[in-house]
């Protein structure tokens, strides 16, 4: 019969279609070769996100059982118990129920939820209550509409969009706190090979950490709307060896280059209303409400990573703002060429 | 149609004007055609929602796209989110609800027919106060056109600070004119099944779907409200100056999402218990069996009820609560797919040892029993807090709760259409526009939303208007698009369908399916009286009893 | 009713968690322990009301349709005098201790709740008036004693709901 036949095929296809995509993850899923990371939750580089990750394929591995299960008991009957020509006008026997099978698929599956449970409880705990050990890292997050601020209150360091943190080795961990606050609305910090996303909510500070085993850049970007611009508040996450992240943490620490040639554009700078927003370290200029601009040219981007950090796009950037990221709460600057040019030259000074 | 006046077979009745028919289904409180109002209005904002879903995925395509702005973008998708879960889904499984449950239990109407009327026509107005602020948001502040919060508009985004001008009001009060006819209906509809049974059917004698309906009835007016009260408080907030979700004056981000995920929890699962009644009484006539294990399927759903209540904050895993109520609500989430996986396990029972029969509406209710499968299986993936971490807010959510939404309750809506579409206007679908249907929805919906899973595992968040190359995001993000419209090809094949049939299909008689339910013992369509006598009914099938007399269900139940 | 019964409890019961979730929380601005006083005979009025609205459903059962009308009114003016102190008491609030719904979280969920329940009042005075108006036209008899028992429910329910709120702000919450 073709009903017959387009069912069984329509199966045969469903499985064939199966198999394609499970090749697909896999092949989506190889880890890329540059230091620059993706963002492939698979592919963990640090112990909270190893942990959730061999949770995963834990919780993966049972749910793909039960699948494979009550799929070929689907596929079963719907090829041995099709309706043939030969049946017609015959009622098969009416079956009404049975205790025991009922019995028997109500309790196999309590017994994996408690399985499933107590392996992820054991994850929960040791991902959230973990301690903070004297000597980590701290850095506190605040989430902006749409841009991130980043502050090292032990330190001194403030800065922004770009994470530096160090890299952890596993017998001697060398974890970074983060205390995630917001200044709006929610956000979410997420970088997939680092630990699992936290939200950023106002009046309601959270807490995590990342131990990154392995050194290079790790993407994120924010993972709760958060307005217009949600899906350019992008994150950097730079893991450095111990002295390289030293030689950061020095050069942030200092206060803003002076560069004699940037006296026109720094004059400019401070009497336009760039300083009621941006803070340049050692200068007058003190706003908290944009990022801080004191060390800007040691950032790869801008915008929080809608542009590549280049004397073009910081041109076109503090002209317009709307033809990066249109939406963003920082307004058109509006100067004229000759200042435009000398304020872009200022930004440059700042490394 | 059905006239409103006695039907006597050969009389010549001259037709009606236009307007004097139109004046009839404004102004009508019968059920059957209240059921088709909702069901049409329904449809009408599937295609809405769907166009919506396809400008999302052509901005999608590829990364950097420019198709529209991201203010577009960000109303694009609040609006395809409301307007599937309020005034599609919702409708269309109210409509089924009022067409079908006196019907089945034998009675004239339901209880309270002008409190019907009235319910219909609050929610479609909502619906049309939604769609009236692409003309209207602008409201004063120039911020307008229709709101952009997302359908949750969690808080403080949809504050006042953050969404000047009207657009976020329109989203408020469309839900809350809407959520009041809800809560009608679902009035209603309890009173109908609890007072309006006809003689004989004792309450563990009603078919299924009239079981499922009462549930989904009961959770409408516990989970819908908590929604509406936050919705007053949101308005409040923004009208009144007050300070319930307003940060800055000690007021909780948090608590907006507890209130409305008490709400958009239970909500989830007043969608999909219509669904598993469509199921519980299609896969039986299908399989020539009656369902398998009645009293556990009561018991199951009446469960999963109770369960759904207690499960909400798995959508908040990431905001930061404390290890003990995530683990709380990890076990919780997990145990409420003990009582789901027992439904899908009785179905499979139905079918087994069946003669089972691949007409249209059975083969969307095989589709769905392995598409609802894989849902839940992701969803106790993601029922395990720490992987919650990962995937909530990525597309591997937006994947998961679309397999649930499309491949569970739309398709056993397809299933529901095929199979009462004979009984509500007489005449048969064609089955080759049906399997054409079928198999391109099929292609189109796995091609989208098997592979959407993927994006989600590799990082990409959901709700941005677009996204970096070089994540691996591309590619699969066009296969998704491809298959969004494969889809949208195959809702046209079934609109043609639907209006085709009704001139040029078959004529169904009472009884197209061999049926067992009452709906099957009148005539097609049903005459507005209903049952000309008030039926008396032995078992949970009475047409089975009548038909095979020698063998009757009475004698095992 | 009854279904409208339970879905008008969850919609109380959401703002009653959000008042006891704010208790304490204010940043600024007045306490409930500074302002309120407890509205101990405008609850008697309230809480009789019930007595007297079940005397009259009573009466009417048995056809005593002037009896039924005397409780009836007396219900409605109990009602309306627990209105009258709702509103002396918001005047006192808001002109002596300055505290509105936009004054602190405890204004918000204070006015919210106790106006959301008056709201539901006066809603059920309406019904009550209308009620009474044909009652005085002589329609209302001993076969409309179903619909007056479906009415004195909700009226019951909004008393039980002012027991409640009563108990969370002027007991609990000070």
């Amino acid at each position: 019969m073709v009903q017959m036949k387009s069912s069984s095929l329509g199966f045969l296809a469903q499985t064939i279609l199966l198999l394609f995509w499970s090749a697909m993850a896999l092949w989506a899923s190889e880890p890329k070769g540059s230091s620059s990371h993706g963002t492939n939750i698979f592919a963990p580089a640090s112990t909270p996100a190893r942990s959730i990750a061999d949770l995963s394929v834990f919780v993966l591995v049972i749910t793909g059982i039960i699948f494979v299960v009550v799929f070929t008991l689907l596929g079963y009957s719907v090829v041995k118990f099709r309706g043939r020509e030969v049946d017609a006008g015959r009622e098969p026997a009416q079956v009404y129920g049975s205790t025991q099978i009922e019995l028997a698929w109500t309790i196999i599956p309590t017994l994996i939820v408690v399985v499933l449970f107590l392996a992820t409880a054991r994850v929960i705990h040791a991902i959230q209550d973990a301690p903070e050990p004297a000597g980590a890292v701290e850095v506190t997050v605040i989430g902006h509409q749409y841009w991130w601020e980043f502050r090292y209150p032990k330190l001194g360091i403030v800065t922004a969009n770009e994470l530096h943190i160090p890299v952890s080795d596993p017998d001697h961990p060398a974890p970074t706190f983060l205390q995630l606050l917001s200044a709006d609305t929610d956000h979410s910090f997420w970088v997939p090979e680092l630990a699992g996303k936290t939200d950023l909510i106002p009046n309601h500070p959270n807490r995590m950490w990342v131990d990154p085993q392995r050194t290079g850049v790790f993407l994120g970007q924010c993972a709760q709307y958060c307005g217009t611009q949600h899906a350019k508040m992008l994150l950097r996450v730079s893991v450095d060896g111990p002295e390289d992240f030293g030689a950061w943490v020095r050069s942030q620490q200092k206060p803003a280059l002076e560069d004699a040639s940037a006296v026109e554009g720094r004059r400019l700078f401070e009497r336009n209303a760039c300083m009621n927003c941006h803070t340049v370290g050692g200068t007058q200029a003190n706003g908290r409400f944009g990022p801080d601009l004191t060390h800007l040219m040691s950032r790869s981007t801008i915008a929080a990573g809608a542009a590549e950090n280049n004397p073009n796009n910081l041109r076109l950037w503090i002209q317009d703002p709307s033809a990066i990221k249109p939406g963003s709460l920082m307004p058109a600057m509006k100067l004229s060429d000759a200042d435009l040019s000398a304020i872009v030259s200022y930004m440059e000074t700042l490394r | 149609m059905s006239s409103n006046a006695i039907t006597i077979p050969g009389a010549q009745i001259p037709a009606r004007p236009w307007v004097d028919e139109l004046h009839q289904w404004l102004t009508t409180v019968d059920h059957k055609r209240l059921g088709i109002l909702y069901i049409a209005s329904a449809l009408l904002f599937l295609v809405i929602g769907g166009v919506e879903a396809l400008i999302i995925r052509i901005q999608l395509m590829h990364s950097h796209n420019n198709f529209i702005s991201p203010e577009v973008f960000n109303r694009m998708f609040t609006m395809h989110g409301t307007t599937m879960i309020f005034f599609v889904a919702m409708p269309i499984l109210f409509g089924f609800a009022n067409y079908l449950v006196p019907l089945m239990i034998g009675a004239r109407d339901m209880a309270f027919p002008r409190l019907n009327a009235f319910s219909f026509w609050l929610s479609f107005l909502g619906g049309l106060l939604l769609y009236f602020s692409f003309l209207g948001g602008s409201g004063l502040y120039g911020a307008g056109s229709a709101p952009d919060v997302g359908w949750w508009s969690y808080a403080p985004l949809g504050a006042r600070a953050f969404s000047p001008g009207h657009s976020s009001d329109y989203w408020t009060l469309a839900l809350l004119v809407s959520g009041f006819g809800s809560i009608g209906t679902a009035i209603n509809i309890i009173a109908t099944i609890l007072c309006l049974r006809c003689p004989g059917m004792k309450i563990n004698r009603m078919p299924l779907l009239v079981w499922m309906n009462l549930v989904m009835a009961g959770m409408v007016l516990i989970a819908i409200t908590p929604l509406s009260a936050a919705q007053i408080m949101l308005l409040i907030d923004r009208y009144l100056g007050g300070h319930f979700f307003d940060t800055q004056a000690g007021g909780s981000a948090v608590l907006w999402m507890h209130f409305f995920w008490i709400f958009g929890h239970p909500e989830v699962y007043v969608l999909i218990i219509p669904c598993f009644a469509f199921m519980s009484e299609i896969i039986p006539v299908f399989s020539r069996k009656p369902i398998f294990g009645y009293p556990v399927m009561v018991a199951a759903t009446v469960c999963i009820a109770f369960v759904s209540m207690s499960v909400w904050a798995h959508h908040m895993f990431t905001i930061g609560m404390s290890s003990y109520a995530n683990s709380f609500f990890t076990l919780t989430t997990m145990a409420v797919g003990i009582p789901t996986g027992i439904k899908i396990f009785n179905w499979i029972g139905t079918m087994w040892g069946g003669r089972i029969q691949f007409k249209t509406p059975m083969l969307f209710s095989i589709a769905f029993l392995f598409q609802f499968l894989i849902a839940g299986l992701t969803g106790i993936m993601m029922a395990a807090s720490p992987f919650d971490w990962q995937l909530s807010l990525s597309y591997f959510v937006v994947a998961h709760f679309h397999y649930v939404i499309v491949g569970g309750i739309l398709f056993a809506v397809f299933a529901a259409f095929y199979y009462w579409y004979p009984k509500i206007t007489g005449r048969m679908l064609s089955e080759r526009l049906g399997k054409w249907h079928f198999w391109l929805f099929l292609i189109g919906f796995h091609l989208t939303f098997d592979v959407m899973h993927i994006p989600g595992i590799l990082g990409m968040p959901r709700r941005i208007y677009t996204y970096e190359p070089g994540r691996g995001w591309d590619t699969l993000n066009l296969i998704i698009s491809i298959g969004a419209f494969i889809q949208a090809i195959a809702i046209l094949v079934f609109v043609a369908n639907l209006i085709i049939s009704y001139f040029k299909g078959a004529r169904a008689g009472n009884d197209p399916w061999d049926a067992w339910t009452l709906e099957w013992s009148i005539s097609s369509p049903p005459p507005a009286y209903n049952f000309a006598t008030v039926p008396t009914v032995a078992s949970r099938r009475p047409l089975w009893d009548l038909k095979h007399p020698e063998d009757p269900d009475s004698r095992y139940e | 009713m009854a279904g409208l019964i339970l879905a008008e409890s969850a919609i109380f019961t959401i703002f009653v968690v959000a008042y006891l979730f704010y208790l304490g929380k204010s940043i600024t601005g007045p306490t409930p322990s500074e302002v309120l006083e407890t509205p101990i005979f405008y609850t008697i009025c309230l809480l009789s009301s019930s007595l007297t609205i079940h005397l009259a459903a009573k009466a009417l059962e048995r056809d005593y349709t002037r009896l039924f009308l005397v409780f009836w009114l007396l219900t409605i003016a109990l009602g309306g005098l627990f209105l009258y102190g709702t509103a002396m008491e918001w005047h006192r609030l808001i002109y002596e201790h300055g505290l509105t719904i936009s004054t602190n979280l405890f204004g918000t969920t204070y006015y919210s709740l106790v106006g959301l329940h008056g709201f539901h009042v006066t809603a059920g005075l309406i019904m009550l008036s209308v009620v009474a108006i044909f009652g005085f036209t002589g329609r209302v008899g001993a076969s409309q004693s179903g619909r007056v028992a479906v009415l004195s429910m909700y009226w019951h329910f909004v008393d039980a709901v002012w027991v409640v709120v009563f108990t969370v702000v002027y007991v609990f919450g000070r």
